[in-house]
């Protein structure tokens, strides 16, 4: 990764939120990052609707056979570098799927990952400090 | 314009997902317009499957309820009570009284903290970003209690065959009843502005209006139903837990607009809210849970009121730990079918809006489907050889 990459995307990462087949829990708790109580836009964090204007994608759930090249397509239209964060055990291990038909899982199988936060789902501030890990990684 | 120049006129496709911006889950919408006008739409999902019927048998009744748990985040109250019930019908025992309230105050919490976050994601489809923050921010309070009764924001795990896990201390009641206080002040105040904003009723009233018929012909649930005039409710029509003991009434609305689906929901908030307290002050005491010895062969059901609407489970036992067969049906799955008729006539800038008013629940709707997207398409018989080619892989592996 060039320096100015780096240096590009350490500053208000703009996160784009996918969700493969989740449970919907990992997801409302990331929304509620951006609320109130946590609001993390404080820190130039902001929930963007396009993939191509992302610094870094959270995804989140199980991935299945359906969701999964439309996962791998919006990695591929997200400007590079770009981190990717696993929200949620889900994204770790398959969780509770790992014995389904449909679960492809874990993303590391499939997408270059660059941080995952266990937790069913993870706490808000667990999240923040996921995000903030794998910022200082760089 | 005549007739015969409309139906010529050409009909473009508007896809909306798998993944959009408004959207927290993965579906694809496919609105077939005229110009701004939608005239038909087409629904696919599918993106959410994971296959939690097919699980389910592979694990004992005591696992079951923390699996049902995850078909959904939102309403992870209502498919472990229905699965919960479902397997004591089953085996034919009937919870203890301090248990069935403490099943009530948690599956009315729930739905304050659901339809709050409706409210919210609904000012945010409309691009009202406020009404977002606000919603959220109150919705926070019964976030706390929830973390300070059960252990967890969300996923509860509340419910267990028999009874609850846990139980709400004498020193938690009053704690309880001062966070509901505060919340209820909060949403009055958001209700009255939700309700009084010319901006919102201008977006909501008269936008995707589903008439009493469809709503019966399509057989929605939940604050579907009751926006569009059809009185429907579990916890009237077949009380379970505690809900025929405390005082409440059901909200209806007949318009069958966005906006009535609205109100049902803030209104619905304060009669969980009348439910809670109703439930903590008359709790009564004694054992929180009822020991199962076995679990006979046959069939059992159970059904409640999620905050979408009805959840059904029906198990099926052999006379094992673990179920022959494990049905679920969430109320997601009949309401989301409607859109098609309530987005009909609406213009494309209605139409996001108009699909969330049913507060869809895709990742509830998706355990067992067939799908196909061109490319994949699974039969039960499929699904089976697949999953038995994994055990094969397994096997290999492990050797």
């Amino acid at each position: 990764m060039s320096r100015l990459g780096l240096w590009g995307l350490k500053k208000s990462p703009w996160v784009y939120h996918v969700a493969a087949a989740s449970c919907n829990n990992c997801d409302i708790e990331i929304l509620e990052l951006l609320t109130p109580r946590y609001d993390v836009e404080r820190f130039g964090v902001v929930l963007v609707g396009s993939p191509r204007h992302a610094d870094a994608l959270l995804v989140t759930g199980v991935i299945n056979r359906k969701s999964l090249p439309r996962v791998m397509e919006v990695y591929e239209q997200a400007a590079k570098p770009c981190l990717v964060i696993g929200v949620g055990t889900c994204t770790c291990s398959n969780h509770m799927f790992k014995n389904s038909y449909n679960a492809v899982g874990p993303y590391d199988k499939h997408l270059p990952m660059h941080a995952f936060v266990p937790g069913c789902p993870p706490k808000p501030e667990a999240m923040i400090l996921g995000v903030v890990k794998a910022l200082s990684k760089l | 314009m005549s007739e015969e120049q409309k139906s010529t006129k050409t009909r473009r496709i508007v896809p909306i997902g798998p993944y959009h911006p408004l959207q927290e889950e993965p579906e694809f919408f496919k609105l077939i317009v005229e110009g701004e006008t939608v005239v038909d739409m087409e629904i696919n999902i599918g993106y959410n499957h994971r296959g939690h019927e097919f699980i389910s048998p592979e694990l004992t009744y005591d696992q079951i309820p923390f699996l049902v748990e995850r078909i959904c985040g939102i309403c992870s109250n209502s498919h472990p009570l229905a699965c919960v019930l479902a397997i004591e019908d089953c085996a034919g025992i009937e919870p203890p009284p301090r248990a069935n309230y403490i099943r009530s105050i948690i599956h009315e919490l729930e739905r304050i903290h659901s339809h709050l976050l409706w409210v919210g994601l609904g000012g945010h489809f409309i691009g009202y970003n406020t009404v977002w923050m606000w919603a959220w921010k109150y919705r926070e309070h019964v976030l706390q209690v929830f973390e300070m009764i059960t252990g967890n924001r969300n996923h509860y795990a509340a419910n267990k065959p028999g009874g609850v896990r846990r139980d709400i201390s004498k020193e938690q009641v009053p704690q309880v009843l001062a966070a509901l206080d505060l919340a209820e002040e909060k949403t009055k105040l958001l209700t009255n502005a939700v309700l009084d904003d010319p901006v919102i009723l201008g977006r909501l009233a008269n936008v995707g209006i589903l008439t009493k018929a469809d709503a019966i012909a399509y057989s929605t649930v939940g604050p579907t139903s009751r926006g569009s005039g059809v009185p429907w409710d579990v916890r009237k029509d077949d009380p379970h837990a505690a809900y025929a003991e405390v005082p409440w009434d059901r909200v209806v609305f007949e318009e069958g607009d966005v906006l009535a689906k609205a109100k049902v929901r803030l209104l619905e908030t304060f009669e969980s809210i009348k439910i809670v307290r109703g439930c903590l002050e008359n709790l009564p005491d004694g054992p929180i849970e009822a020991r199962i010895e076995e679990i006979p062969p046959g069939e059992g059901i159970g059904h409640t009121e999620a905050p979408r609407g009805e959840v059904f489970h029906y198990i099926r036992s052999d006379g094992s730990n673990r179920p022959l067969r494990h049905k679920v049906r969430a109320p997601s799955f009949m309401n989301i079918a409607s859109n098609v008729v309530a987005v009909r006539g609406g213009s494309i800038a209605d139409a996001a809006l108009t699909l969330a008013a049913v507060d869809p629940c895709y990742c509830c709707t998706e355990r067992m489907a067939a799908f196909e997207d061109g490319r994949l398409k699974y039969t039960w018989n499929d699904l089976l050889k697949l999953s038995w080619q994994k055990t094969e892989r397994l096997r290999e592996k492990l050797k």
